[in-house]
């Protein structure tokens, strides 16, 4: 088996060993991974993941496509799996945000609570520090959402998903997409408040 | 005369803040959109928001991590891995 392996990697230039493909690509996936997950830990297991799943696959790979953008493939791949695979943990979330949703707005008239209005944050766009800053608090917050709204809101905003794909993909209605999609900003903006000050 | 329920829409901030993050992915309709419109007009909390909601826009789609590597020991145990598994088969 071993040797049939062998001979299949020597008789096709776009495959290498794949002992080199940490050295050559491990770096690159990570940051892709990362880019999508805006997490370390999880993207570090996903890469992982990748790298196995390729070598599970190698026979199939005929090196239509080089083997970067086919390692990306898988990862991508990977990374739809953990979006699908948070999602499904969280549909009981829905009911449960409807109620913690109550505390942003007057039940009655809608109206901004005046302890979770929006005020003023100072920041200057324009200073790539303070953004800097500011991102780092926001990747915290992303941390802290509810699986489901996580995998919402990371497909439309880091994978640039069309919403009728993730609503097929997460099992969710149109209408429940935008909730989702509201909530969750109201939180992230709520938790960006709360920690930059 | 504004009717009730029209009066309740436009000074529903909860509504509002819904139509903002519609809107920034294309999908209210003109009515909609004059309702918003009105709403802001008056209600510089919901300005507020929108600006922030837009700033999280910004700083989702303006990732930058030019130095971020996967740490060496990790690498080692990795290759280390692949290796083994190549060597089951």
């Amino acid at each position: 088996m071993a040797q049939e392996k062998q001979d299949f990697i020597a008789g096709d230039k776009n495959i290498s060993d794949p002992v080199n493909w940490v050295d050559t690509y491990a770096d690159y996936l990570y940051h892709f991974a990362v880019s999508k997950l805006r997490d370390e830990e999880i993207a570090r297991d996903i890469v992982q993941d990748t790298f196995l799943a390729a070598l599970q696959q190698l026979k199939v790979f005929r090196g239509e496509s080089s083997e970067k953008t086919w390692l990306t493939a898988i990862l991508r791949n990977k990374i739809a799996d953990f979006y699908r695979k948070q999602a499904s943990k969280g549909l009981r979330e829905i009911a449960h945000s409807e109620r913690e949703q109550q505390d942003f707005f007057d039940n009655e008239n809608g109206h901004w609570n005046a302890l979770h209005a929006p005020k003023a944050f100072g920041v200057e766009t324009d200073n790539p520090l303070m953004m800097k800053e500011l991102g780092a608090i926001l990747d915290g917050c992303l941390k802290k959402l509810p699986p489901l709204w996580f995998s919402v809101f990371s497909m439309k905003h880091m994978d640039d998903s069309a919403s009728e794909k993730i609503c097929l993909e997460l099992k969710i209605t149109d209408a429940n997409f935008w909730v989702i999609m509201h909530r969750t900003k109201l939180n992230l903006r709520a938790c960006l408040q709360k920690y930059w000050n | 005369m504004m009717t009730g329920t029209l009066k309740k829409i436009m000074y529903n901030c909860r509504q509002a803040t819904f139509l903002i993050e519609k809107k920034m992915f294309g999908k209210i309709s003109a009515a909609e959109n004059l309702q918003l419109q009105i709403h802001l007009a008056g209600c510089s909390v919901c300005k507020t928001y929108q600006h922030q909601s837009m700033l999280v826009n910004r700083l989702i789609a303006g990732f930058e991590a030019n130095n971020l590597k996967l740490d060496d020991q990790f690498k080692i145990s990795l290759k280390e891995r692949i290796e083994s598994e190549m060597n089951k088969n």
